[in-house]
């Protein structure tokens, strides 16, 4: 994975001949049009990690949701715990986490993936908290069990509040992938570190970084308002 | 047999990181001591630049927040600034702020305080917006002035949120300070970032400690939430509770 | 029915007879309380109809009713449907033959009204072709168009949902219905023409049916029987409704139905079921005197001009009269029909500020005169008239 990066660097670096605009660091409309293709390999790495991240936290996440659903004492706990791997600064996860996991993109994805577990962990347990109590008396009544009541009334209605938790885990994900670089899982942020005084880049790199969020955030949104056809109508 | 190992390694390397934070020790490449009590000037820095940046976001975002919520405008804005910010990346930011205005400390302070913003904005104004309407309609009723309505209703109320707001930026401060370095202030980060320099020993070692200082303040500011609710609006304490779900105008790190 | 023994016609899709429901001395206690909740309830109902428990907050009815479908355990104590006790069914079975339709309807937001009538013959593994069919066959049973199966529960008004809910209950046409308040939070308006739809539908379908009120008058209106429960789940009184109206068992029972039982009984009359004075009638071209005459016989002190029909069309003073014949004359009426419960019909004519209401049959055509003092009769008559005479409630008494 580090040689593309590599590439990357020498290209960006070598700038001896510029004049003006790039020789001052400064933030080149046409420097950025012409190396922008520099960035798509390390934009890939950035949607890998998030993707995989958000994937890893949501299913860890809702299976603890399950889980603590039917037994509300672990509610407590798991928040508490979720809740210090939510508090741990992302730089010092990544550090923590080196002697553990190694240098590189596993390492990156368990530091991100734990961020992702209070939030949607949180959300899954509020969406099957708020479905309406008169909707499960007559689920009830009318013959679910429970099993039944779970996956056909309690989850369908819950989705608005997850979908919430992923959107939320997803941007922030983003955002913070880019420090994974001190992990060497890569992304945007590596490539802004590469040349952190030229401005071009850094700009290049988080705009493309903010732009990746709300790709993915309207990406979630658009298959939220497809699956839930009611939310729709009733809105 | 190599799980063991693997642990044993692992552990090791922790105690290693635990003793970098107790004692001094020389630098990778020699001729520096670094470690223990050579840490104390990185975590006084650290410290400095996480209260400067939260003493200014407060002084902007509550004031702002309070005049927003109270008038009633801005809700757009207070819901797409927390959203846009939450995918700002912190390094970014940093850098950009530091490549404009040069390396020094004012500078990664005002880069930490635009990132504090936006929580404390968001719950300061959702704080203020959510007291119940018939109470600020009695308030006026009994003849308060609009400032009046603010402080004696409006900010008691909004309290638990603006602190709850604070306290998620006072852990985002805490952990973006480690980008000091990038913007030549030398914090607690300059172990993790500089490696080479410090040792592996080094890295793992602050790391915990900055983690730990994250979750120290996470629970200290937990606290004082709490200690600025009004009893009556408190959680039940045997009644451990999941906490507000995100909402999509949430902001986070 | 205590006027009809016969057994009635089917459901609409119908193939279920309605089942008999026996609670035997059910007692319910919560751990931790120190009364119970129900104590000895002892209640027969019988095939097709409505058991209403009625009762002030606090006395167990929705318990009692939620101990049916063991959405609650008794503590002791059995129950029958049919014969058979429910505690040797499976729960989630015993509850897919039994209709359920709470007031809060409880309808799932994220399913079409098709889909939320479709829950229960679903989880019966009904086929989608019989499930369709069922679906339409109930959308019609409830009056709602067709284009409504496709639409969330979010875009109907309270009252389509309403209806929505009492389809669902009946979508696998269960022997056996509870209903817990279902026109409660409704404005009431829309509850009396919902209850009024409703008991045409039970003249149709003819289902045993628990239904939950606290609310005494819509316990008269809706019940073929109502047991009075009072706190503590102690059954206080389980008669028809006009026993109830004429014969409180106690003062509790007294209390609770009111101080305007008199007037309660009202709706369980029809204007057929009284005495009407004979309307004094003209047509126009009868000679003037003979029309004066009938006036002057008549306690109205005027003639009623009706059409070569026989339809009313105006009141006629001894000054309309003056003349030698009769004349076409134009005027305001207030008509009341021979089916109105009596109830409404009085109310017709208080708000027609009026002492007289001509009554009308099917036709259109006068059948007699209905007058306030006729009613006020009635009231006083009946409170010392006998039980045994008292017809069946009204609504049901026609179909």
């Amino acid at each position: 994975m580090t040689g593309p990066l590599v590439l990357a660097q020498v290209v960006i670096r070598d700038r001896s001949k510029d004049v003006g605009c790039v020789a001052k660091d400064g933030l080149c409309p046409a420097w950025i049009k012409d190396h922008i293709g520099d960035y798509m390999s390390p934009l890939l790495r950035h949607l890998e990690l998030t993707v995989v991240s958000v994937v890893a936290g949501f299913l860890i996440a809702f299976a603890l949701a399950l889980v603590a659903h039917r037994r509300r004492w672990l509610v407590g706990p798991i928040t508490g715990v979720t809740g210090v791997m939510y508090t741990i600064p992302s730089l010092a996860l990544f550090a923590i986490l080196l002697p553990v996991t190694g240098f590189g993109f596993v390492t990156g994805v368990v530091a991100l993936t734990s961020y992702n577990l209070l939030v949607i962990f949180r959300n899954v347990i509020a969406g099957l908290d708020n479905v309406p109590e008169a909707a499960l008396d007559a689920a009830r009544g009318m013959g679910m069990t429970d099993r039944q009541r779970l996956w056909r009334v309690e989850l369908p209605l819950a989705v608005p509040e997850i979908v919430a938790g992923v959107r939320v885990a997803t941007t922030t994900t983003v955002g913070l992938a880019a420090l994974a670089f001190v992990a060497g899982a890569g992304g945007l942020g590596q490539q802004i570190i590469l040349d952190q005084n030229f401005k071009s880049n850094i700009v290049t790199a988080s705009v493309l970084c903010i732009l990746l969020a709300a790709a993915l955030d309207l990406l979630i949104l658009a298959g939220e308002r497809i699956a839930l056809p009611w939310r729709r109508v009733t809105e | 047999m190599s799980v063991a190992l693997t642990t044993a390694s692992v552990l090791s390397d922790f105690s290693d990181g635990l003793d970098f934070l107790v004692h001094q020790r020389e630098s990778v490449a020699g001729g520096v001591m670094v470690g223990g009590s050579k840490n104390l000037p990185l975590l006084g820095k650290h410290l400095e630049v996480v209260g400067l940046a939260m003493l200014l976001a407060v002084l902007v975002a509550v004031p702002l927040g309070l005049y927003l919520g109270h008038t009633g405008r801005g809700s757009f804005l207070a819901s797409s600034i927390s959203n846009v910010g939450r995918s700002v990346p912190a390094i970014a930011l940093v850098l950009f702020f530091s490549s404009y205005l040069g390396l020094e400390l004012k500078n990664l302070v005002f880069a930490m305080t635009l990132l504090a913003i936006p929580p404390i904005f968001t719950n300061t104004y959702v704080g203020v917006r959510q007291v119940d309407g018939d109470v600020v309609d009695a308030a006026r009723g009994m003849g308060l002035s609009g400032t009046q309505v603010v402080r004696r209703v409006e900010l008691p109320l909004a309290l638990p949120l603006v602190f709850g707001g604070i306290r998620t930026s006072v852990v985002n401060v805490i952990a973006t300070a480690t980008l000091g370095p990038f913007a030549g202030v030398l914090t607690l980060g300059d172990p993790i970032i500089n490696a080479s320099v410090y040792g592996d020993a080094g890295r793992v070692g602050t790391a915990m400690l900055v983690a730990g200082l994250a979750v120290g303040a996470e629970i200290l500011f937990a606290l004082l939430q709490r200690a600025v609710t009004p009893a009556p609006l408190r959680p039940a304490r045997g009644r451990l509770r999941a906490g507000r779900p995100a909402r999509v105008a949430d902001a986070a790190i | 029915m205590t006027s009809e023994p016969h057994r009635p016609p089917e459901g609409p899709s119908a193939h279920r007879e309605a089942a008999t429901l026996e609670l035997r001395h059910i007692r319910k206690q919560y751990a931790g309380t120190a009364e119970p909740a129900i104590d000895d309830l002892s209640l027969e109902v019988p095939a097709g109809e409505i058991c209403v428990l009625v009762g002030p907050s606090g006395c167990g009815k929705t318990t009692a009713m939620r101990l049916v479908n063991r959405m609650i355990e008794p503590t002791s104590g059995d129950i029958l449907i049919d014969g058979a006790s429910i505690m040797d069914r499976h729960p989630a079975e015993l509850r897919r033959e039994i209709g359920y339709a709470i007031q809060q309807i409880g309808l799932f937001p994220h399913q079409t009204v098709a889909d939320n009538i479709a829950v229960v013959p679903k989880l019966l593994g009904w086929d989608r072709r019989r499930v369709s069919a069922r679906v339409e066959e109930l959308l019609d049973l409830i009056g709602l168009e067709p284009a409504m199966a496709a639409r969330y529960p979010g875009q109907l008004s309270g009252g389509q949902r309403q209806r929505v809910g009492v389809a669902r209950a009946l979508a696998a046409d269960p022997p056996l219905m509870l209903m817990d308040e279902p026109f409660g939070a409704i404005d009431p308006i829309s509850r009396e023409r919902l209850q009024n739809e409703f008991l045409r539908l039970q003249g149709e379908i003819r289902k045993t049916i628990v239904f939950v009120t606290h609310d005494i008058d819509e316990a008269i209106k809706m019940g073929d029987r109502i047991a009075v429960l009072r706190k503590g789940g102690v059954l206080a009184q389980y008669a028809t409704p006009a026993e109830l109206l004429m014969a409180p068992a106690d003062e509790f029972v007294e209390d609770f139905v009111g101080a305007d039982r008199a007037l309660k009984r009202l709706a369980l009359q029809r204007v057929r079921d009284i005495d009407l004075w004979d309307a004094p009638t003209v047509r126009v071209g009868d000679p003037g005197a003979q029309a004066r005459e009938r006036a002057a016989a008549s306690p109205i002190g005027h003639a009623l001009l009706v059409d070569d029909d026989g339809r009313p069309v105006s009141w006629l003073s001894a000054t309309d009269l003056a003349a030698d014949t009769v004349r076409p004359h134009e005027g305001r009426l207030t008509t009341v029909e021979l089916d109105d419960i009596l109830r409404d019909a009085l109310a017709d004519l208080l708000q027609g500020q009026v002492m007289y209401g001509v009554v009308t049959d099917g036709g259109g055509r006068v059948a007699g005169v209905l007058s306030v003092e006729v009613i006020s009769g009635f009231l006083t008559e009946q409170g010392a008239g006998s039980i045994d005479e008292a017809p069946a409630p009204a609504d049901r008494a026609a179909q």
